[in-house]
């Protein structure tokens, strides 16, 4: 019902308002709270930029193969067209084995976003789980979690990928799995924050009540509910493991030659920077575009999930 | 309490006591509370804030946070079986099942995340075993019995207002058809036209399924116009239980007539209204003997020097008062004090 009804008669607003019964039957267009979400994103100038951007990237991801071939194009070497600047057959010119800047800048984001989003997938269940469980249950077992956490952030991430990867030697997995290790613990600290301030509310305690487990507590409660931080944290994390892999892949610990990769093609154009600056140049440039993107659609998601700014 | 007596009630508790221990201090939030209830009646459990009315709910239905809190003693017997005996799986299947709750602030009880539909399907899932759709179906039918039209049963709680909140807060406590309805505090958070339609909704519901309810509320008009008994607890203790008749008419406890004397009446032109003096003791540290005699207009020498035990005034009427101690035969008589309550009280 509303709480038109409480008005004070003697105002005479109470004609003005409905009958409960109305109210109640005028039920709002059916949308579920992510349509709200995307509603407010829309908006979003910037956001919806940083969409686009990371549309194309990932477009561009997919269909590699029909833009350029990767065992003539990307990785066969050409040394009598090498270090050519940008024309019409080479857009962004060749590197200093002749190879198209263009194709491997392509086929890298295969590897970027695979490593990005994988990274960040493993960091999140590895770190959303403990945090969970941890802020859940609290007591002794969040308080070992949390300082096993505390440990890995007291390694700066990527002085703990690299320990990581050069133990275990450099390959897609390893990377994957140094970069996701190092961000456990910022995603085990966001999903435990948000569960200790959900674990208190009356609708877990009306879980409770009707009688679900623990287990559908957390996962069908509690987790749904803290979603909105952990997406965020996400977006931005996923740049964060892209920037990782072309840190690693730079100083030779991630992706090896001859396969395409954005810090790896940094790393090689570097000693031509004088006389063919293409070389590094686009690399960057779509670290850069990708990243900002990104981040703004990072941002744009906070502002859209935040409960204070719906109306 | 008898054996003959407990196969009667459907809920019967006998001396619980909680306490809360929060770093070395210890608040008595009931003590020694002995209530019963049978299939289908109404008991209202009247207290002011603080007396330990939701923690006997949450006693109940197993649910004392712990740590801090902790059940010290006490039988909690619900159709012949101690609830506070049964091992964690059993008594989850019980919760929402057989017993159900409904809690103060609809506002937050529900799940921001979740359909009503789901949440009233989810109860029905855990405990009957059935198909996703055909839950789904039963939740659009408790919707229709609560008053809302099935159709919204996808829309989110946001999408409601409060009183419909609390109507789908009965439907979910409804749709397994419990024996026994917790009703914390249902209506203090909503406004008074509200109020009367859900009390009447629940009122409803009740009889037609047969449901007994423990209605929690410091309401007396409340209490009235739903409860078959009541009983009046005061700081962790009932000082007055019976027929909402004998209590309402023959009031006895001098806190419940303080109770009483503090309602405006609308038949007579006071300037003032009358509440009672002083304040609910301190749960860390409750006065010796009788524990309202602090505050007690006609209290005695003899008050604070030992606790009164519950006197039987009439047929299902008790009053813990040592007045009535003079004139009637104790039920203590047939209970005496043991160790174990001295420490509580």
């Amino acid at each position: 019902m509303s709480q038109e009804m409480t008005l004070d008669p003697i105002q005479g607003q109470l004609e003005k308002e409905p009958a409960p019964e109305i109210v109640a039957k005028a039920a709002p267009k059916k949308r579920s709270q992510w349509l709200e979400v995307w509603s407010r994103l829309k908006r979003d100038k910037m956001a919806m930029l940083g969409l686009v951007i990371i549309t194309i990237v990932v477009l561009a991801a997919i269909f590699a193969d029909f833009i350029a071939d990767y065992e003539t194009v990307v990785i066969a070497q050409n040394l009598s067209d090498r270090l050519q600047g940008p024309s019409a057959q080479y857009w962004l010119g060749t590197d200093e084995f002749g190879r198209d800047i263009f194709a491997r800048i392509i086929h890298g984001t295969r590897v970027s976003l695979m490593v990005g989003v994988l990274s960040v997938a493993i960091a999140i269940v590895l770190g959303g789980g403990l945090g969970a469980v941890a802020g859940y249950y609290g007591g002794k077992l969040d308080n070992v979690i949390m300082r096993v956490m505390d440990i890995f952030l007291a390694v700066p991430s990527i002085l703990l990928a690299i320990a990581i990867v050069s133990a275990l030697g450099a390959n897609l997995m390893n990377l994957m799995f140094a970069i996701a290790i190092s961000s456990v613990p910022t995603y085990a600290r966001v999903v435990r924050a948000s569960v200790l301030t959900i674990r208190d509310q009356e609708f877990i305690e009306a879980a409770r009540a009707i009688g679900a487990s623990d287990f559908r507590i957390i996962f069908r409660h509690i987790i749904p509910n803290c979603l909105s931080p952990v997406i965020v944290q996400g977006a931005l994390g996923v740049a964060g493991a892209i920037l990782s892999t072309a840190g690693l892949s730079f100083i030779g610990l991630g992706i090896q030659p001859p396969e395409p990769e954005w810090g790896a093609m940094l790393a090689g154009g570097r000693q031509y920077l004088r006389h063919a600056w293409h070389v590094t140049t686009f690399p960057g440039l779509t670290i850069m575009i990708t990243i900002l993107a990104l981040n703004l659609l990072g941002d744009g998601l906070r502002d859209a999930l935040d409960p204070r700014l719906k109306h | 309490m008898t054996e003959q007596m407990n196969t009667q009630d459907l809920l019967s508790i006998e001396d619980l006591s909680i306490v809360y221990e929060v770093d070395g201090e210890t608040t008595y939030a009931v003590n020694n509370l002995n209530i019963s209830l049978k299939r289908g009646e109404t008991l209202g459990l009247i207290g002011e804030t603080g007396a330990g009315k939701t923690t006997t709910a949450l006693g109940i239905m197993g649910l004392v946070p712990n740590p801090p809190g902790r059940i010290v003693n006490g039988k909690v017997i619900f159709d012949g079986e101690d609830l506070l005996q049964l091992p964690k799986e059993k008594m989850r299947s019980v919760r929402g099942n057989r017993i159900s709750m409904i809690f103060q602030d609809p506002m937050t009880s529900l799940n921001p995340v979740m359909t009503v539909g789901e949440q009233i399907a989810e109860v029905i899932q855990i405990h009957e075993g059935v198909s996703k759709q055909s839950s789904f179906q039963k939740a659009k039918e408790m919707l229709e019995m609560v008053g809302i039209p099935a159709a919204r049963s996808g829309d989110y709680p946001h999408q409601f207002s409060g009183g419909m909140k609390q109507r789908v807060v009965i439907a979910i406590s409804l749709a397994c058809n419990p024996d026994l309805l917790i009703a914390d505090e249902p209506t203090t958070a909503l406004d008074v036209t509200i109020q009367a339609q859900v009390l009447d909704l629940m009122k409803d519901l009740k009889t037609r399924y047969n449901t007994a309810m423990l209605l929690i509320t410091h309401d007396l008009g409340v209490v009235a116009q739903v409860c078959d008994k009541v009983a009046i607890m005061y700081a962790g203790e009932v000082v007055e239980s019976g027929d909402i008749r004998d209590v309402y008419e023959n009031t006895k406890h001098p806190y419940t007539k303080g109770l009483f004397g503090s309602i405006p009446d609308l038949d007579l032109t006071v300037g003032r209204l009358k509440p009672i003096k002083g304040m609910m003791p301190d749960p860390t540290d409750p006065p010796s003997g009788c524990k309202f005699h602090p505050r007690c207009p006609d209290a005695t020498a003899m008050c604070s020097l030992s606790e009164p035990e519950p006197v039987l005034t009439e047929s299902g009427h008790t009053a813990r008062c040592f007045m009535l101690q003079a004139m009637a035969e104790p039920l203590a008589a047939q209970k005496p004090l043991t160790e174990l309550n001295r420490v509580q009280g």
